[in-house]
């Protein structure tokens, strides 16, 4: 054709034939958007079918597996999503159902450094998160949030436990020591909210009794690329909020990849963290090597203590000095507090009390739970998908993973 | 200046080696592609290395056109000096010693390793491209593309073009390979006035990736410029959508606007969590994952996503553009 005319034959004179000939190259965007979005939709599903073949393994062996799984070499990436219904009230929620370092979320009011890792930690507890995590050894170990253009990163080597956030430019360090109060001081940074699948599932299997919980391989699953049993727990007894826990164990290291706890309420899954990415290979030597760049501000723990001690020593001691109450144990084990003043907000441990909240606000937290009447007086509970708690008016607060029955019926008896 | 001048500058200005055959067509004569075009050049079919001086003296035309101009001129200017002004803002505000953002436990506000510029003026390009991909940037793109068909369309040099044996795929091919030189220059004028800013004004040096660890100034140096490549691919989407837009219309002016107005509307609907359904389709929703090449390891599934959205963009809508200049009647 000649190159001056329009790239069609307009020599042919049949004007339908150029018209249907225009139509015709639209089909060209048009097939590009459909061969992308079908690779969209197809290659995910393609990828994740095909659970693979593993030999047979009961429950027994798996868990005897995870327990003797000493992977101390890992690095990956972790992603992590929290579904509590609830936002604010998930943070001590969570650590409330899992840990019972969960009057220690005081640190929710951020009041010192942007680095302070109890504070960061606690924003884990809702939403979905991307999580990079890499150990060396019980002396290396480093575990990164992601977020936008910035991260959050807590190293512990040898000594010295540093976080670093890079959005504010601080870093918080403490210095290990071998001191009582420093290994203290580590256990809550890495083991106060589990983060990783593993930390999930040691979890898990210590509240689950075998008498109580039903415990089952069911199947088998490719997770991170690798291959992977699924250990499915089942609360027996009813009043729990927990519908089941599944857990993916590799096949060949016996390390948790996936947990995934569903609500008995149905729905989504309340807690979800995964690896995406694992490699249980040595990771370098300068991921644990951190020193605080020019210009960052540091917190030292010591200074930071004189500004936190207090919330957190109240929480210890309420954990430790009897003001925490354990009613029943397993799945519908309760928690009972008292909180300082009377009333309490549902912020357990945070000291915050209700006496000086206006009326107005009053109203508005009372509208956010249900009222309830039993024996023991008059209270409200409050709900998310996974934590139900019950704060009554004489200042005493049920906090559990179980119905607002069980609650009251916890209550009760304890009245 | 007029379209016609601008090819007769450019046929000057940019001699391919041994043939006049950019500038042969302006004159008419589709039929005497110049002396070194050879006898098979008549046809259709001439041998392929003639065709490919033939797009490479259009692309290269096309290229001197574009960069002659005021408005890109101008627009590269702004740009430049976006990181002129952050640059100065930090130092005046961190003068007194204090930093920026002043801590606090939502860390510090405005664009992205804005806190880090003070102990590194590296991070100054990091900051910056923060600061114009959003807006800053795309909105040259679009101007730039939009301009492409439309501009000459209503300029009525567009005929003029389309006489030349050249062919309108290739001409389309010339404009879109025009607009991402442009994405890549606007990019790096951006990067390389920060860089200067930067090493002016703040300390350079060993560089803290946003995971903590610390990696030599060089490694720096080359993953800014990782950085900046990335930054220049977000905006493959933006310039095929802005170039098929000037395909619609023959009104430049109508062209850059709805270009920059989808711009905008794509993200303000990026910024209402309850459409996020739709989020990770918009061209503009991992722009800012180039910051993962800044972590180390560096993360790359946002990066990987980003690139594919963009060459779908660059894809349906670069044949969307194909089919509509393809078939079009051009009346001016």
């Amino acid at each position: 054709m000649a190159p001056y005319e329009p790239e069609q034959d307009t020599n042919e004179a049949d004007e339908l034939s150029a018209g249907r000939r225009k139509a015709a190259r639209y089909v060209v965007p048009l097939a590009v958007a459909g061969v992308a979005a079908a690779t969209i939709g197809l290659v995910p599903a393609l990828a994740t079918s095909g659970d693979p073949d593993l030999k047979d393994i009961t429950a027994q062996e798996l868990i005897e597996k995870i327990a003797a799984s000493d992977t101390e070499q890992l690095s990956g990436t972790v992603k992590i999503s929290t579904d509590l219904g609830l936002p604010s009230f998930g943070g001590s929620g969570l650590a409330g159902g899992f840990g019972p370092g969960a009057g220690g979320g005081g640190g929710e009011g951020g009041k010192g450094s942007a680095a302070d890792p109890s504070a960061k930690l606690m924003e884990l507890a809702s939403g979905t998160h991307t999580l990079r995590v890499a150990a060396d050894g019980p002396d290396k170990q480093k575990l990164s949030v992601l977020d936008d253009a910035a991260e959050y990163s807590l190293i512990h080597n040898g000594d010295d436990v540093w976080a670093y956030d890079s959005a504010s430019n601080e870093a918080y360090h403490s210095k290990e020591a071998g001191k009582q109060e420093g290994r203290k001081g580590e256990k809550e940074l890495g083991k106060e909210l589990p983060a990783t699948p593993k930390e999930f599932a040691e979890q898990a299997l210590k509240a689950a009794d075998k008498s109580r919980t039903s415990v089952k391989v069911d199947g088998s699953a490719q997770v991170a690329g690798r291959d992977a049993y699924r250990l499915v727990l089942k609360p027996k007894e009813s009043g729990s909020t927990v519908g089941q826990i599944t857990i993916a164990v590799d096949a060949k290291t016996g390390t948790p990849l996936k947990f995934t706890l569903s609500p008995a309420g149905g729905g989504s899954a309340v807690v979800d963290a995964g690896f995406t990415k694992v490699d249980f290979g040595k990771p370098s030597a300068s991921t644990f090597d951190f020193k605080p760049p020019k210009g960052t501000k540091v917190t030292e723990e010591s200074d930071a203590a004189k500004g936190k001690g207090g919330e957190h020593g109240e929480g210890f001691s309420g954990v430790e000095g009897g003001g925490l109450n354990v009613i029943g144990d397993g799945w519908t084990s309760i928690a009972e507090l008292k909180t300082p003043g009377g009333q309490g907000l549902p912020t357990s441990g945070s000291g915050a009390d209700s006496g000086d909240v206006p009326p107005e606000a009053e109203k508005f937290l009372n509208s956010l739970g249900d009222q309830v009447k039993g024996d023991f007086g008059s209270g409200t509970v409050f709900k998310t998908r996974l934590i139900n708690a019950l704060i009554t008016d004489d200042g005493k607060v049920y906090v559990g993973a179980v119905t607002k029955d069980a609650l009251v019926k916890a209550a009760n008896a304890a009245h | 200046m007029s379209r016609a001048e601008a090819d007769a500058v450019a046929g000057t200005g940019t001699p391919v080696p041994g043939k006049s055959a950019p500038a042969a067509p302006e004159t008419g004569a589709p039929e005497a592609p110049g002396p070194a075009a050879g006898p098979a050049s008549a046809s259709d079919s001439g041998p392929r290395p003639v065709r490919l001086a033939w797009t490479l003296g259009l692309f290269r035309s096309e290229l001197s056109i574009t960069f002659r101009r005021w408005r890109t001129l101008a627009l590269l200017a702004v740009l430049a000096a976006v990181p002129v002004l952050v640059g100065i803002a930090v130092k005046i505000e961190t003068s007194d010693g204090g930093s920026i953002g002043g801590g606090g436990p939502d860390g510090g506000g405005g664009p992205a390793f804005i806190a880090q510029v003070t102990n590194n003026g590296l991070f100054l390009v990091f900051t910056a491209l923060a600061a114009t991909l959003p807006f800053f940037l795309p909105m040259a793109i679009g101007v730039v593309a939009g301009d492409a068909i439309a501009g000459e369309a209503s300029a009525g040099t567009l005929r003029y073009l389309l006489v030349a044996p050249a062919g309108r795929t290739r001409l389309l091919l010339a404009k879109y390979a025009t607009t991402l030189t442009f994405c890549l220059v606007a990019t790096l004028v951006v990067a390389v006035s920060a860089l200067a800013v930067g090493a002016l004004l703040f300390p350079l040096g060993e560089v803290t990736t946003i995971s903590g660890t610390r990696i030599g100034f060089g490694d720096g140096l080359l993953r800014a410029l990782l950085i900046a490549l990335v930054v220049a691919a977000s905006l493959i989407g933006v310039a095929a959508l802005g170039l098929f837009v000037s395909t619609l219309t023959s009104s430049g002016i109508a062209a850059m606007a709805t270009t920059v107005g989808l711009l905008i509307t794509v993200q303000i609907i990026d910024q209402i969590p309850q459409l996020h359904a739709v989020h990770p389709y918009l061209f503009s929703h991992y722009w800012l994952s180039f910051a993962d090449l800044m972590r180390d390891p560096i993360y790359w599934d946002d990066l990987v996503k980003n690139l594919g959205l963009q060459a779908l963009y660059a894809g349906v809508f670069g044949s969307a553009a194909w089919a509509r200049f393809g078939a079009k009647d051009i009346a001016t």
